[in-house]
């Protein structure tokens, strides 16, 4: 399942994309991101028939993403936010 | 002198209703499914899979209440009591405080499976355009979502934004899509779907001259292009389903699927419920697989 977390309004389009397919749920992107936008649940919560453990975007964190996000979007020298950098799986994507 | 109450143009029906024709106390599972949202709270019984009874009724100010509301509401005229549920499931914007939950489970999910039950196994796209947020799924032949996406930060192109718009212009909100439609050319669409400056933008198209048609016109298509843009981003697949009850006013609705090239599916039932009867079909999943205990 592609879960596009994120919102849209009148100056753009603030998205994460969480493949839950690929993601393995190591936990990775949790521990790198600085803003604590990802977290990891027991149970992905829009696939209750599903067990398994998955990483989600915290609730409060993604009404306020494009905000939350600076820190890695404003860096000169780096080209990927650092979660997207340091999945394996290439579960994450941006879509800004 | 007295001053006469202004008519409320906002106010939607709210509805009920009990099938009869269901022997209740023969089923194995009797499953409620409750939707708590922005604007309406649904409760759906469901008697091993198939709808028992339904309210559809506004949220109030008070959750836990609503919840409650909703449900006398369905079984009104039903000789079922709340005791002979076996299992419930709380969704929507107010999930977490529907009292008698067992559990909740988000919308998505929900409005997935109910949009499955109600338009049948072929939907594969998923438009469900609530009170205060769109959220746009796309889901398999079972109703498990493939691909969502959800704006629940940005209120344009919602229902709120119809209601405000009706209350402003004096238009009952079930006369807005037949009316936007009673005009001679097309306006061009509003600058923005914005709630918040919905008022101001309406107001100044009808000092320009516009009548009250055209500005509903102009605001039905601001809305659909609104949907349309988030719509983009998880890809339209044929067969394509409106949920919510933005799906009752064709004026959004027609303008938008002009653009989506789709006609959406129809069905007999009110399209408010989607969620809740989600919810109640967890419900009697979740019990089937032993998952959950019945009460």
């Amino acid at each position: 399942m592609l879960a596009n977390y994120g919102y849209s309004d009148g100056s753009g389009d603030y998205f994460i994309t969480i493949d839950t397919q690929r993601c393995n749920a190591c936990g990775a992107c949790v521990m790198a991101c600085p803003s604590q936008v990802l977290v990891t649940v027991d149970e992905d919560p829009n696939d209750p028939e599903n067990d398994g453990p998955v990483v989600v975007a915290h609730g409060d964190r993604v009404r306020k993403l494009r905000y939350e996000c600076d820190p890695c979007k404003s860096t000169a020298n780096t080209t990927m936010p650092i979660c997207v950098v340091v999945c394996k799986t290439f579960a994450i994507s941006h879509s800004w | 002198m007295s001053v006469d109450k202004q008519p409320e143009f906002w106010r939607w029906d709210e509805t009920n209703w009990v099938n009869r024709d269901i022997e209740w106390i023969n089923s194995e599972y009797i499953t409620l499914g409750i939707d708590i949202g922005s604007v309406s709270s649904q409760a759906v019984i469901m008697c091993d899979g198939e709808i028992y009874a339904y309210g559809n009724m506004r949220t109030g100010s008070n959750s836990p209440n609503s919840a409650r509301n909703a449900l006398e509401f369905a079984l009104e005229g039903a000789t079922m009591k709340e005791s002979d549920i076996h299992y419930c499931i709380g969704t929507g914007y107010g999930r977490v405080n529907v009292p008698m939950a067992d559990r909740s489970v988000t919308e998505i999910a929900c409005h997935a499976r109910g949009a499955n039950f109600i338009y049948g196994p072929s939907v594969r796209t998923v438009l469900d355009v609530g009170g205060q947020d769109i959220k746009a799924i796309r889901c398999d032949e079972k109703g498990k979502v493939t691909n969502f996406l959800m704006n629940d930060k940005c209120a344009a192109g919602t229902g709120r934004g119809m209601e405000v718009l009706s209350d402003l212009l004096s238009v009952s909100i079930g006369e807005v899509g037949d009316r936007s439609f009673d005009i001679e050319v097309e306006p061009s669409p509003v600058s923005s779907a914005c709630v918040v400056y919905a008022k101001s933008e309406a107001t100044a198209l009808l000092r320009q001259g516009l009548n009250t048609n055209e500005v509903l016109a102009a605001y039905c298509l601001a809305m659909a292009q609104r949907i349309w843009s988030l719509l983009e981003r998880v890809g339209v697949e044929p067969e394509f389903a409106i949920t919510g009850g933005m799906a009752k006013n064709r004026g959004v609705i027609d303008r938008l699927c002009k653009k989506v090239g789709l006609e959406p599916m129809k069905t007999r039932w009110d399209t408010q419920l989607a969620g809740a009867i989600g919810a109640a079909l967890f419900g009697y999943s979740l019990c089937r697989k032993g998952k959950s205990k019945r009460r």
